[in-house]
């Protein structure tokens, strides 16, 4: 999606900007004008200080006498001009500055919200060192002309005043002013036309280390485990010099630019001192003129340089803008219906024949065909990599089959509107997630209706009472980044008390009891079929199975058989040497 | 040390990348010539009406075409010198601060778990990352500018004092107040950039954690609280940025009217100067325009000085990282190999608490003797990953001593310990990479063949020859391409061939079904066979099948026998465990 060339790079960033105006017009315009007006006080404070030299210091040194009506005067004028500056460069520093922040804010905003939006799929072809960079470099990198840009424009306004200035002197010397603005031009084309792969490929590469970096204290336990951490600097270290020399790449770019934006100007002075030369020999101006002319082209060679900022900085502009905008325009998002779940208490879930597989992969689930009928427990049993993950994720509605259907109570899921599909359903995912918060907003997680009592109801469920109320401030302990300060049953069990507060009409239990002891995985197990609400448990020891009025049994991503425990251990081989493993590896 | 001083952080900083001096001279001397051909252009100009335009016989073209070519080439000059001193400070300034972010991430990787732990993994990737592009920016534009403000600031200061010392001083002492102002605002202006980065950090870490929690969020359809979350950490930050804005736009005006008073200053006290016949109009005038020669670098100065302090709370951040010694430390070369041989155990009279928490393992006092395999088992929280962690030296005890053959821990070198002592985590991490990768990660110098021969080993032929690519299946970031169990499996692998003498496993196959842990645990115990292996786990039919079983509960070790022993002691928490276990799966 993004041209590894710059051909257009200029248009397409001046494209970001105007959009970025556009966005903002009310700062903008408080900025340029700002700007400008800085310019109109620089060319003024001159002929101030001209005028002060004229009126009040030759006459008061040629009559030895001071007029301090005068001073005063003069003092007061050169104080408010510089008031008057101050004022300026207030409203162009800070219009600008919070123009770029609050589009840097905006746009993180929008990158966040897709990040929400998009589907796990889309999450799982996007590395988070990646997603990480576009919400920070890459905006920041889109946003970084808007600083130098009102001081550009105020240039631009001051090159058109001076241009008119110019026409009204004389209109050869004009000439080279005109001439000059196109070679400026060409060399801001030819420069971003070369800048534009560089920039791109630097900000590839600074999204690239951000990813090793972060993939990398992501493992940081397994790294040190294996006593990898030289290994590890080694594989960052790469990727870290080849960030080095694309940026070095950069600088060098930099360094023809420029030096020679910052002589063209001066060129232009030069040229105007040998023609002028030319055109007083000739009559056709006078010497004032022609100094106040090369004056001019002298006032305007810093300014210019602005242009030059902006005009730098467009390139990695493009190459952010166009990071941001994939994830922007990033499609795949699953389409709620509005369509409530009728009735209350348990509801009924139906898989109708689906087929599903990940990405371009192998078919990882085919005609899969169950029931859970409303307030029953069944139980999902397969071995590893059977397919019972995706089962849950399908029942979630986390990702939609390829084809089949998924329903609750007979609505399809896609026609469910998310809030009701939400409320209806719990998940205990295989691997507890927990936020970095506390006990109470992990449980809670702001759902109005769950009110503390609603919370120590759930963690008593859960089993996970006793442990949190040992824990220093109670539901009030932060449990620290994915939970760090509990043991891993103790996550597990906030993730459990998380889905039984929002008391769900359907409950899926992925292995949800793995790090728990058995004792606690009955008592669990037992009071979840108490509330009646319909279960399904991904499990394997034998006792979760046999609280369950049905089971699954999935092998290779396809249902072989239903039916109660019972009939299952007697007619299916495979099923029966699951789940007396443990037995048969006594004897 | 969060509050040092800026020149502190500045000349630590420095210190921390030698290589940015080398060659500073020359980059100095090139910046040097490229601005005095900014200084060639009005000299032209001056000698160009003087000599040629006002010439004694009126304008003469020849003379001012020889000041312009004079000039061109002095430009072209200044422009080559512009072109290699950008290169220059380019090459060395990404040189240094990729050896910075390099040497940073290492240290990241060295200190101990829990330091790591301590803070969210999105600041770190912030401190490699856009903290050092904070600095890179400050030295490749603000950097040299300020020096060379600096220069010009002497020099125009020496050139006022020979005009005329009153007048000079009539322009030091405008600009006093302003040192005052723009010190005042330096401090406020580090705090300010400190806070932005900071929230740079923890808007990181927001920003990650809606991204791996995605699933998570949808499930419970929380996103509406997730995006107030990131909402409120984007506009934390938002409002970061604009104070600091704030606080460098007031300081920087300070300069601006002590510039107005300068001049107004230098106007008022030439004219009671001329009127005392002390000064010409020419002199005065001339004054005029140094003055603004003086002002020009001071305004500069002040922009620059302020972007510094930018660059400064980059610094600070990554030296308040590698300020912070990695305390579970590599004793280097003055630790000592670990007897060759299989390994045992010794807990001396162990205790551990995590920081600001209560006693999570009290008096551990235990041996474990080479060749065996123990099992470890107890309720969740009685601290058996704990105990995994302090005798794979992830954590040192805060009393007592861990021993491996008779050498305490803290004296091994982690060379030699990394390679003898391996732990598979309760929650095995996975590369985004290919399965081979990821078991080279233990060994890399493993052939395809081996590493078949290694699943082979331990029966999970059928399962590598049953992937899509085989060995060459990308796993997915981590290992989310994998079922859960399958993640364990190669976690598992990897420990495997990285031929340990003493393997812990925490929980490795708590996701895989039995009938393959089974198998897995079968083909494990032959191959594992004259090692010692610590193995925790939940499911008690690995407890069953160590020669003895460790009991924790709530931090003591309150039973070690043979399971058959442990049993049949009536009452005991282990008997109860065990009753219940199958009770659950028979
Ligand atoms: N995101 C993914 N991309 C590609 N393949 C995947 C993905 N997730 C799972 N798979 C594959 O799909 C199959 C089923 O995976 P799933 O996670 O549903 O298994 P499971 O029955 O839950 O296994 P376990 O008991 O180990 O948790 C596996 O072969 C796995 O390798
Ligand atoms: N990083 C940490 N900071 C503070 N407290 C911690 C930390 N890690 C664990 N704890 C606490 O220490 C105690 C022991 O934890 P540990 O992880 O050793 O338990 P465990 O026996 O492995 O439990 P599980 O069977 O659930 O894995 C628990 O109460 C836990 O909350
Ligand atoms: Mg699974
Ligand atoms: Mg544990």
């Amino acid at each position: 999606m993004t041209s590894g060339t710059g051909n257009d790079v200029l248009v397409r960033g001046l494209r970001v900007l105007g959009r970025a105006i556009r966005t903002e017009p009310r700062l903008f315009t408080i900025s340029a004008i700002g700007s400008s007006f800085f310019g109109f006080l620089i060319i003024a404070n001159s002929y101030v200080v001209g005028a002060v030299i004229g009126r009040v210091v030759v006459p008061a040194f040629s009559e030895r006498r001071v007029s301090s009506g005068g001073l005063a005067l003069t003092c007061a004028v050169l104080l408010g001009i510089s008031g008057l500056r101050v004022a300026s460069i207030w409203a162009r520093r800070l219009g600008a500055g919070f123009m770029q922040f609050r589009l840097q804010a905006r746009y993180r905003r929008a990158v966040t919200r897709r990040y929400l939006a998009l589907p796990p799929e889309w999450h799982q072809r996007h590395a988070t060192g990646t997603l990480l960079s576009n919400a920070s470099s890459d905006v920041e990198a889109a946003f970084a002309p808007i600083a130098p840009l009102p001081f550009a424009v105020g240039t631009i306004v001051m090159i058109a005043g001076a241009l008119v200035a110019l026409f009204l002197t004389d209109w050869v010397l004009a000439l080279v002013g005109v001439a000059l603005f196109p070679a400026l031009f060409a060399l801001n084309f030819f420069y971003s036309r070369r800048m534009a792969p560089r920039q791109i490929h630097a900000q590839r590469m600074r999204a690239k280390v951000a990813a090793v970096a972060h993939e990398s204290f992501d493992g940081a336990l397994v790294v040190k485990t294996m006593g990898r951490e030289a290994d590890e600097s080694r594989r960052f270290g790469v990727f870290v010099t080849e960030l080095r020399d694309a940026l070095v790449a950069v600088g060098r770019l930099r360094g023809v630019f420029d030096p020679l934006m910052e002589s063209l100007p001066s060129v232009g002075t030069l040229a105007v001192l040998l023609i002028g030369t030319w055109r007083l020999q000739s009559g056709a101006i006078t010497v004032t003129e022609l100094i106040s002319v090369a004056f001019l082209f002298t006032v305007l060679a810093f300014p210019v340089r602005a242009i030059g900022w902006v005009v730098g900085e467009l390139p990695r502009s493009v190459a952010g803008w166009e990071r941001v905008q994939a994830v922007l325009a990033a499609e795949g998002d699953l389409s709620y219906g509005t369509g409530d779940l009728p009735g209350t208490g348990p509801a009924e879930l139906r898989f109708d024949r689906v087929d599903y597989r990940y990405a371009d992969g192998p078919p990882v689930l085919s005609d899969v065909t169950f029931t859970v009928p409303a307030g029953t427990t069944v139980a999902l049993v397969g071995a590893t990599g059977s397919g019972k993950s995706t089962i849950a994720a399908l029942a979630m509605r986390l990702v939609d089959p390829e084809s089949g259907s998924v329903s609750l109570d007979d609505v399809k899921l896609p026609d469910l509107s998310a809030p009701a599909l939400a409320a209806a359903t719990g998940l205990v995912p295989q691997i507890p997630f927990v936020f970095d918060d506390t006990v109470r907003g992990n449980v809670a997680l702001d759902r109005p209706e769950i009110d503390d009592d609603a919370v120590r109801a759930a963690l008593r469920l859960a089993q996970a009472e006793g442990f949190v109320s040992a824990l220093p401030d109670g539901l009030d302990t932060e449990v620290g980044e994915r939970g760090t300060s509990l043991s891993g049953g103790q996550r597990q069990r906030l993730t459990l008390a998380r889905a039984l507060a929002g008391r769900p009409r359907l409950l899926v239990l992925d292995d949800a009891t793995s790090a728990v002891d058995p004792r606690v995985e009955a008592a669990i197990l037992g009071a979840l079929r108490e509330s009646g609400t319909s279960l399904l448990v991904v499990a394997y020891r034998r006792a979760s199975i046999a609280l369950a009025d049905l089971v699954v049994y999935l092998h290779q991503g396809r249902v072989v058989a239903t039916g109660t425990h019972t009939e299952l251990m007697d007619s299916q081989p495979g099923y029966r040497d699951l789940v007396t493993a443990y037995e048969k590896a006594d004897q | 040390m969060s509050e040092a001083g800026t020149f502190d952080t500045v000349r630590r900083g420095l210190s921390l990348s030698p290589e940015l001096r080398s060659g500073l001279a020359g980059t100095v001397g090139l910046a040097v010539l490229q601005m005095s051909g900014r200084v060639a252009v009005p000299i032209a100009v001056q000698q160009g009406i003087d000599h040629g335009i006002n010439g004694p016989s009126g304008p003469d073209p020849a003379v001012v075409a020889v000041v312009v070519a004079l000039t061109l080439a002095a430009l072209a000059i200044s422009t080559l010198c512009g072109y290699l001193m950008t290169r220059r400070l380019f090459t060395v300034s990404e040189t240094a601060l990729g050896g910075l972010r390099s040497r940073t991430f290492r240290h990241i990787h060295d200190l101990s778990m829990l330091h790591q732990q301590s803070e969210r993994r999105g600041s770190m990737v912030s401190r490699v990352t856009g903290d050092v592009d904070q600095i890179s920016q400050f030295l490749q534009t603000g950097g040299v500018q300020l020096l060379l403000a600096g220069g010009q600031l002497i020099v125009s200061t020496v050139v006022m004092f020979a005009y005329s010392w009153q007048l000079t001083v009539v322009v030091l002492l405008s600009f006093g107040p302003a040192i005052g102002v723009i010190r005042f605002f330096q401090k406020r202006l580090a705090g300010a950039y400190r806070t932005v980065r900071e929230r740079t950090g923890v808007m990181l870490g927001a920003v990650a954690e809606s991204v791996v929690g995605a699933t998570v969020i949808r499930a419970f359809g929380v996103s509406g609280r997730t995006a107030r979350r990131l909402d409120t950490a984007v506009d934390d930050l938002r409002t970061a940025q604009q104070r600091a804005m704030r606080t460098s736009v007031l300081s920087f005006s300070s300069g601006e009217i002590s510039a107005g008073l300068a001049l107004s200053g230098v106007v008022v006290a030439g004219v009671l100067l001329g009127v005392d016949g002390d000064l010409t109009v020419g002199r005065l005038t001339a004054f005029l325009f140094l003055v603004t020669l003086f002002i020009q670098p001071v305004q500069i100065a002040t922009e620059q000085l302020n972007e510094a302090q930018n660059a400064v709370a980059g610094w600070r951040r990554i030296l308040d990282v590698l300020d912070v010694d990695p305390d579970v430390a590599d004793p280097d070369d003055e630790g000592v190999e670990l007897p060759a041989g299989p390994l045992s155990v010794r807990f001396d009279d162990v205790s551990f608490r995590y920081p600001g928490g209560p006693m999570v393992l009290s008096d551990v006092d235990l041996t474990l003797d080479a060749r065996r395999k123990y099992a470890v088992v107890g309720e969740t929280g009685s601290g058996k990953t704990t105990f995994a962690k302090l005798l794979t030296r992830l954590m040192d005890p805060a009393e007592g001593t861990v021993l491996l053959s008779g050498t305490p821990l803290t004296g091994v070198r982690f060379s030699s310990l990394r390679s003898r002592v391996v732990m598979v985590p309760q929650d095995g991490f996975l590369f985004d990479a290919t399965v081979a990768e990821n078991i080279r990660f233990a060994e890399p110098s493993l052939t395809d063949d081996q590493l078949r021969t290694a699943f082979t080993e331990l029966g999970l032929g059928d399962w590598l020859a049953g992937l899509p690519a085989g060995l060459e299946t990308a796993v997915g970031e981590r290992g989310e391409s994998l079922s859960v169990g399958e993640r364990q499996l190669v976690a598992l692998v990897r420990a495997y061939v990285a031929d340990p003498d003493l393997l812990v496993l925490d929980e490795a196959t708590s996701a895989v079904d039995p009938a393959t842990e089974v198998r897995l645990q079968y083909a494990l115990d032959l191959v594992t066979r004259g090692r010692t292996t610590v193995a925790i786990a939940h499911r008690l039919s690995t407890a069953e099948s160590a020669d003895e079983v460790i009991v924790v509960d709530a931090g003591r070790v309150v039973q070690r026998g043979p399971h058959a022993r442990l049993v049949a002691e009536p009452d005991s928490i282990y008997a109860k465990l065990y009753a219940s276990w199958l009770e659950q799966t028979r």
